[in-house]
């Protein structure tokens, strides 16, 4: 008969604790994020309703609904994404399988990496004076996305570089052995293999460019404005918007006398896109990687 | 047939490799070598590690120049044409057939990656591809286990079978030289003698540099061997010479018969 030393009775001992441990940790993490979803759809229960999102606010927002500052973070998104997408992801295409190493690339994955830090109100500054002021562009949905294009390309380009890191570089050497030109690698090896992951690094920006205020503040987004109430194409982009952020810290804070469920629906609407899109990415990313190739 | 045997090279050369440098950044790779490969043989090439084995076959399909401060000085003339000087450097590549030391499947069907080379150098028909991708795959002994699923992944494969989907592959643009580079290195004793009677019936329609690990391959298959050492070439000559019990270098005796390496 096998009989349990000293020695392996610690082991199984410090085992089970050390996972004990890691349990407690990860609970966590998940409780408060459980607790504030939870929190947040119970106070705002009262005011939850399609109509909700689709009126505009109403009576100096005191009452009425979202649709004016939904439509417009729609937009922001929406323009700043359409900006930010095709620049960060050819950037990196660029430079992870074009660029040789040069003195040019390691100032550009320098610049890349420190702008992925910078703090958000830095970016609004940078906004302000580039685009409201300078390109003229004034404050505008134009100016507003490109403010926060400029702060979701670094870590697009980050993301994308990752992702294209992930394809064997055997399988580029194989394709060039065979007469193809870099093109030729990236079209038909490069890009199908790193798309899921090009994507999702794409698709979490949508949640950063929706939840940041400090932005879009000074650049584009107003307190207030009324829209046509259900028409998608209620915003010019040469004008501001509205901005269910932006709504949300004015509604929290500068507006008395607000019925208590407005601003917990709104950020039930905040949240409650954001987790939508970002559960679209991991749905796409399981289907993609069931079709995952080596 | 020895190597210096300046008139039988004359004619025959498919490949003259004239005092190939080849450094690493500061890092020497090859340190001048100079031989010839003659049309329809198998020139064996063995070595230790680190000799400049892969580095060579790198230089002669300029897929060197994808690893960045490398420098290549000396000629490399293919039919009689300095490399350096073609301009169609993807169209070369296509005339050498190139397999790597560990087969790579590329994420594909079998077919597509048989089909790739083609594709990429313009063919579109149908019908000339199948023709295509069920000559290589029957000449790399693999059609009769994938006939039938054809459109299965190619790296789905076993890795004896994925290697000589690699051969398919190296073929399918129809090479003047193959090239293979420690082919056998991840492949069982039964697939590389597979592999190794495909090269023989190869022989007879292309020059066929083969880069191996053992020197017993060497004997089986190559007509002539090269022993490099170190970025050297120490000796070239008929394969019979170096694995006899006197080729003019006493490394080489050492290395074929296993003192080191
Ligand atoms: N990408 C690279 N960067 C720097 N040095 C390299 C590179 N590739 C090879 N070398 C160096 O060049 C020399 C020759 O290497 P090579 O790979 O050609 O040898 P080999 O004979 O093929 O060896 P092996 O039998 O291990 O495959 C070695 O000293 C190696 O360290
Ligand atoms: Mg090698």
């Amino acid at each position: 008969m096998f009989t349990e030393t000293e020695i392996s009775k610690h082991k199984r001992w410090t085992e089970n604790v050390m996972r004990i441990f890691f349990l407690v940790m990860t609970s966590l993490m998940i409780l408060p994020l459980l607790l504030i979803i939870g929190y947040l759809i119970y106070k705002a229960l009262p005011v939850l309703s399609l109509e909700f999102l689709f009126t505009n606010p109403k009576d100096n927002m005191r009452a009425g609904g979202l649709w004016a500052p939904f439509l417009g973070t729609i937009y922001l998104v929406v323009v700043s994404l359409l900006v930010s997408a095709p620049i960060g992801v050819f950037a990196a295409v660029y430079l992870n399988e074009y660029a040789r190493e040069s003195w040019f690339t390691r100032i550009t994955n320098l610049a890349v990496v420190n702008l992925a830090g910078v703090p958000s109100i830095v970016h609004a500054l940078f906004g302000v004076g580039a685009f409201v002021l300078f390109a003229g562009l004034g404050e505008s949905i134009l100016a507003a996305s490109l403010t926060l294009a400029i702060m979701t390309l670094p870590v697009i380009i980050a993301s994308t570089t990752e992702a294209l890191k992930a394809v064997p570089m055997s399988f580029r050497e194989a394709c060039w052995n065979l007469g193809a030109t870099r093109w030729q690698t990236i079209r038909r090896i490069v890009i199908p293999n790193s798309i899921s992951g090009i994507l999702t690094g794409v698709i979490l920006q949508v949640s950063r460019a929706a939840g940041e205020t400090a932005p879009i503040m000074f650049t584009g987004a107003v307190f207030y404005k009324a829209i046509a109430e259900g028409d998608l194409l209620a915003y010019n982009i040469t004008e501001q918007c509205m901005a269910l952020s932006l709504h949300l810290f004015t509604i929290s804070t500068q507006v008395p006398d607000v019925t208590e469920g407005i601003p917990y629906g709104t950020a039930v609407v905040l949240v409650g896109s954001v987790l939508l899109v970002n559960a679209t990415s991991i749905v796409l990313r399981v289907y993609l990687r069931t079709r995952k190739k080596w | 047939m020895n190597s210096n045997n300046q008139n039988g090279s004359q004619n025959s050369a498919v490949i003259e490799v004239t005092d190939l440098k080849v450094r690493y950044g500061d890092k020497s790779a090859l340190n001048g070598v100079s031989f010839d490969v003659y049309q329809n043989e198998i020139l064996g090439i063995i070595g230790p590690v680190q000799s400049g084995k892969t580095t060579l076959l790198k230089v002669i399909n300029r897929t060197l120049e994808f690893t960045p401060n490398t420098t290549v000085e000396g000629s490399v003339k293919l039919n009689g044409e300095d490399i350096s000087t073609i301009s169609d450097v993807y169209g070369l590549r296509r005339r050498i057939g190139m397999v790597q030391p560990l087969p790579v499947g590329l994420p594909l069907s079998i077919y597509d990656n048989v089909a790739f080379a083609p594709r990429t150098a313009g063919i579109r028909s149908k019908s000339e591809l199948d023709e295509i991708v069920e000559r290589c795959l029957q000449q790399a002994a693999l059609w009769e286990e994938v006939k039938d699923r054809l459109k299965a992944l190619g790296t789905k494969l076993s890795g004896g079978q994925q290697q000589r989907l690699t051969i398919a592959r190296a073929l399918s643009h129809q090479p003047d030289i193959l090239c293979l580079d420690e082919f056998s290195i991840a492949v069982d004793p039964v697939t590389t003698m597979r592999i190794e009677e495909v090269l023989k019936t190869l022989r007879t329609k292309m020059t066929i540099l083969l880069v191996t690990n053992l020197v017993q391959q060497a004997k089986r298959l190559a007509n002539r061997t090269a022993f490099f050492l170190n970025g050297d070439l120490i000796e070239i000559d008929t394969t019979d010479v170096i694995f006899s019990e006197n080729p003019s270098e006493q490394a080489t005796y050492d290395y074929v018969n296993g003192a080191f390496g």
